[in-house]
């Protein structure tokens, strides 16, 4: 097997068969990996032996029937803030440097339990903190597409490497964005699902009530795939929903998305609202136009598309930054250097203990947002920061409550533009996080959202474009993305 | 005229739950295991743990706060607490500030002062933290979280107290209804039961509060009952002194009878309080309440009201039996299986309390068998055991668990009943003290004691005293 | 206007946060901080009275777990990542004495 040209359920199909062994699918991975991750630096740690270990174990399993999923044997790579048995889980942070957790995260034991193989743990902005994954304590990673820029983040790592094809299929985490906006830089696939779809159980928290694990790949219905393994309802994590609607979402969609192209109006009656907000002169022409044309291609499919308005979409960005920031400032406690992690050399007492090894092992990103937070809880700027924030939420979420009684869908881009070089980024962290106007709303109110590729810029960087519908509506997203997905590669 | 001052105490107590399991982890809770060994990631504070809170807690807390008379929050939640120790893994500790469970109750204590009613403010569920053990040799201390996210009741009183006695009685009470309800076993000396004292003084007849101090690290009914007392004469003299008494958290130390203020600049007091976005909230249906309404226990009060109606026990008998749950419950099962009730009691008071003392055993882990009671009692009654060797045995059934008709036989305590051989041995003892005998018939009664005395000695205490005086008698006339 | 971060400011944040600033970095903190609570100011502009705050997005109540034993002695597990670790404990500074 040279390289993997196939989507994973594709692989998947021809691992079944005896097509391709497991082996010859892991091998195929490292090859990659070998070729590509000098430059791209997708990946923090490799698990190489472990996977070849687990290849001829799945593949037994295969060979007597103990798989029942259409991935198995598929290689993966994980997002490194989901915790991995037995494997070095860092956060991208030197304080997590040496952490081997003696368990692994939900989301990863349901895959591992359906014969995926992990390749490797990726990087990402230090404790998903960043939007370009320059903050990683262990260098950046770059965008495959065009080394000079940065892959987005957080979870830029993992859709660097399925952008890359060092793996089909990547594990990634979404608390403002972190999923699609990386995925819309590297012209990958990505979804994050509904809040509580995936369970955050192993997942080293940032903002607990934003924080959602989901699937990136190179196809939409791979997505869907993924998503089915990974929508189960976990009695570790008091947050996680019953999703069983969701059983036989990956058959539905691969079918969707072989047969979609053959019909012609397939979204006769599909509402969807384009937020004028999301396309305004701040955005780069070449995005708008991809949202434009994306637009029409789903009005050429019979879907009523008009213009709409996300009237508070000025007040998501500080609303975000207050809850995410308080919670990470409490999350973030737990990094103290006495029970894991990295402790100070030099301290003298317990005091300095904590302040040294807390200071030496945070990265600057991570600091600054536990300063902010530990601030907007402090007493005398709870009600003025935290609650009003939490009141605005309810206002934006009531905003969203009322623009899907009028639409199934609403469509965007992921990000106001394509990925921009490296190193510009954190120069001015305030507009580092203006950037993330187009995907937090999204977390806010507990959405799904998906980005999937469009089309390239003038620089050949890819484009996406994001669809978002209400709370469970995760099905009208890969409905209307298996059309998008068509037309895109028709255009 | 010197001044006359009014002390006003207010408690924070909290109780530990006797629940199988911790109050968001699956670890056990069992007390005064090996260090780390009852640890998991949530209750370890690893990355990416998450709580779930055990059913059994919300359960509890319901049972007590409604015993305490307190309204409940239908909608309650969880809320961080932060703040850094070692002791505290996540370095936050979930609580309920914004919502707890119950609030504005009442108990009412008795005792010298009187009836009082002392008003509870509110009452909330939140998770213990490990134990740090200093080490001595070095500088540092080490952490052990198997007490860790053991669950525990904060039940804050209104400042209603004014003496050591009532919170002594305020305690005890407390102690009395979660033993009965069965939800913990609240001992000082453990840890199961601790005890925060807010005190202040003030002119007696001023209607203003004083600034309070908080105390903390009191582990017995006496250390509480001297850091009142010394805590009082602190303020006093501060005031006396034209000082102000500064509003802070002071650390008993019970070996020196002191107390020293616990500040650092290190330490800043602000918990950022927020709801714990990891737990979902609590909606209490009034089905729950009603249940649980319907389920709680006859308490104390009721049980010895009920000991005196049908046993006719004074109230004095009636409310010492019924102090501890256990030691009821092992009464009424013993009555049941026809223990004379009036018998039963005196063991199950006056001498179980006395071996209790001295023999450093809880009153409230003490597990007597009915069944051996009735059996123990039976013997007793037969005349089988003679007062002393009566204490023997029962001492053996209390503090070592001896089946009593087993422990009788094995020590040979078994009253003799052989008359063959009493007259032989009672005949002995007069032929060899006729100076005795003489003195008797001469009308000394009291040499009679010497000589019934003799003959148990000879008897090695197997004899019943009633037969040897018979014998005795008989043989003098 | 937003509330005015000052040294003293950021100096308390550090000791709520176990963070240790050197004097430039403070002062590189207090400026970033200042300049994100001059732009969050922007929320004020929203009317929020009688909303109230939402903290979950769902309406979901009574997540219990059963009171049941499902934990057993992973001692070695949980004290394998310990900076310090002394007969089976985490080994911290002196805490006598602190507060």
């Amino acid at each position: 097997m040279e390289r993997m040209r196939w989507d994973a359920l594709s692989l998947g199909e021809k691992i079944r068969s005896g097509e391709v062994s497991v082996k010859e699918a892991v091998d195929a991975a490292y090859r990659a990996i070998e070729e590509k991750d000098a430059k791209v630096h997708a990946f923090l740690t490799l698990t190489r032996e472990e996977a070849y270990r687990r290849a001829e174990e799945v593949q037994e399993g295969i060979r007597k029937g103990l798989y029942s999923s259409r991935l198995a044997g598929v290689p993966i790579a994980v997002k490194d803030n989901i915790c991995t048995r037995g494997v070095r889980t860092t956060c991208a942070s030197r304080m997590l440097e040496n952490f081997v957790p003696p368990y692994s995260a939900t989301a990863w034991e349901l895959l591992e339990r359906e014969g995926l193989i992990l390749i490797g743990k990726t990087n990402m902005d230090e404790f998903a903190m960043g939007s370009t994954t320059e903050t990683s304590a262990f260098g950046s990673t770059k965008n495959p597409r065009n080394l000079e820029h940065v892959a987005g983040g957080s979870s830029g790592g993992s859709c660097a490497a399925v952008a890359a094809g060092e793996v089909l299929v990547a594990l990634g985490s979404d608390t403002g964005g972190s999923i699609r906006q990386p995925s819309s830089y590297c012209g990958v696939t990505g979804l994050k699902p509904t809040y509580g779809t995936v369970s955050r159980s192993g997942l080293v928290a940032y903002a607990s009530s934003l924080d959602q694990i989901g699937p990136i790949a190179t196809s939409v219905a791979d997505c869907a795939a993924l998503l089915e393994l990974l929508a189960k309802k976990d009695e570790r994590d008091s947050t996680s929903m019953d999703r069983s609607d969701l059983a036989g979402i990956g058959e539905t969609v691969r079918e969707w998305s072989k047969t979609v192209g053959e019909q012609e109006k397939n979204l006769v009656g599909v509402r969807v609202g384009v937020p004028k907000e999301y396309v305004n002169e701040h955005v780069q022409p070449e995005v708008r136009r991809a949202v434009e044309e994306a637009a029409e291609a789903l009005a050429l499919r019979g879907a009523e598309v008009e213009s709409c308005s996300l009237a508070l979409s000025e007040y998501v960005i500080p609303t975000y930054y207050l809850i995410a920031c308080a919670e990470a400032s409490s999350n973030l406690e737990r990094f103290d250097g006495v029970k894991y992690g990295y402790r100070s050399k030099e301290y003298q007492g317990l005091h300095e203990m904590y302040k040294k090894s807390r200071s030496e092992g945070f990265g600057e990103e991570v600091k600054r947002r536990i300063m902010l937070g530990t601030f907007v809880l402090s007493s005398g700027y709870y009600d003025a920061y935290y609650l009003k924030a939490l009141r605005a939420k309810a206002l934006i979420k009531k905003e969203f409550d009322q623009l899907f009684s009028r639409y199934d869908l609403l469509l965007g881009p992921a990000a106001p533009t394509t990925a921009p070089k490296l190193g510009t980024s954190l120069q001015d962290p305030m507009l580092m996080y203006l950037s993330d106007i187009d995907t937090v709303a999204v977390n806010l109110a507990g959405l799904p959202a998906l980005t999937l590729p469009w089309s390239e810029d003038a620089a050949g960087l890819p484009v996406g474009v994001q669809i978002l519908a209400d709370c469970f509506g995760e099905k009208k997203i890969f409905r209307a993305a298996s059309c998008l997905e068509w037309d895109s590669k028709r255009r | 005229m010197a001044k006359q001052y009014e002390t006003v105490i207010g408690l924070e107590v909290h109780i530990e739950l006797s629940t199988k399991t911790k109050i968001f982890c699956g670890c056990s809770t069992a007390f005064g295991k090996e260090a780390n060994t009852q640890v998991c990631p949530v209750c370890a504070g690893m990355p990416g743990a998450l709580p779930v809170l055990n059913r059994q807690v919300l359960r509890s807390a319901l049972a007590m706060g409604l015993a305490l008379g307190c309204k409940v929050n239908q909608l309650c939640k969880f809320d961080r607490k932060n703040y850094f120790y070692p002791d505290n893994p996540q370095n936050y500790q979930i609580s309920q500030l914004y919502l707890p469970i119950c609030h504005d109750g009442a108990l009412e204590i008795v005792g010298g002062f009187g009836k009082k009613q002392v008003r509870i403010h509110e009452m909330h569920m939140e998770e213990d933290a490990g134990k740090l053990i200093h080490d001595d040799w070095s500088d540092s201390s080490l952490a052990d979280f198997n007490r860790s996210g053991v669950p525990l009741l904060e039940i804050v009183s209104e400042p209603d107290m004014r003496s050591a006695e009532e919170v002594t009685a305020y305690l005890e009470q407390l102690r009395k209804i979660a033993q009965y309800l069965g939800v913990s076993d609240c001992r000082l000396q453990e840890g199961s039961m601790r005890a925060d004292v807010n005190l202040s003084v003030r002119e007696l007849g001023s209607t203003e509060f004083g600034t309070r101090t908080e105390m903390k690290n009191l582990n017995s009914f006496k250390a509480i009952a001297h850091a009142i007392e010394g805590e009082r004469e602190r303020q006093i003299e501060l005031l006396e002194e034209g000082k102000a008494v500064i509003q802070e958290t002071r650390r008993w130390d019970d070996n020196k009878e002191s107390s020293k203020p616990m500040r650092s600049k290190e330490d800043a007091k602000d918990y950022r309080y927020f709801p714990d976005p990891d737990l979902v909230p609590i909606r209490i249906p009034d089905a729950w309440i009603e249940e649980v309404r319907r389920e709680q226990p006859e308490f104390a009060g009721q049980r010895a009201a009920r000991y005196q109606q049908e046993y006719g026990f004074s109230a004095a008998d009636a409310a010492l039996l019924t102090e501890y749950k256990n030691l009821a419950d092992i009464f009424e099962k013993a009555v049941q299986l026809a223990a004379p009730a009036k018998k039963a009691a005196n063991w199950l008071t006056g001498e179980t309390f006395r071996i209790a003392r001295e023999r450093g055993l809880a009153l409230e882990k003490i597990a007597l068998l009915p069944l051996d009671l009735v059996n123990f009692l039976a013997e007793v009654e037969k005349g089988n055991l003679n007062n002393q060797a009566a204490k023997k045995v029962f001492e053996a059934m209390l503090a070592e668990n001896r089946e009593p008709l087993v422990y009788m036989e094995e020590q040979q305590l078994r009253t003799v009943r052989d008359s063959g051989l009493l007259e032989r041995i009672a005949q002995k003892v007069l032929e060899e003290n006729p100076t005795a005998v003489k003195e008797f018939l001469d009308g000394k009664e009291k040499v009679f004691g010497f000589l019934v005395g003799n003959v148990m000695k000879e008897m090695r205490g197997k004899a019943a005293p009633d037969e040897v005086r018979a014998v005795l008698l008989e043989k003098l006339k | 206007m937003a509330e005015r971060i000052t040294m003293e400011t950021i100096q308390n944040i550090g000791i709520l946060a176990k963070l240790e600033l050197s004097q430039e970095e403070a002062q590189k903190a207090r400026e970033e901080m200042q300049k994100m609570l001059d732009y969050v100011e922007k929320l004020k502009e929203l009317d929020t009275d009688n909303i109230e705050p939402m903290s979950h997005i769902f309406p979901v109540f009574n997540v219990f777990r059963e009171d049941v034993v499902t934990n057993t002695n992973e001692r070695e597990a949980m004290l394998a990542n310990a900076p310090k670790e002394q007969d089976g404990q985490f080994v911290v500074p002196k805490t006598i004495g602190e507060s």
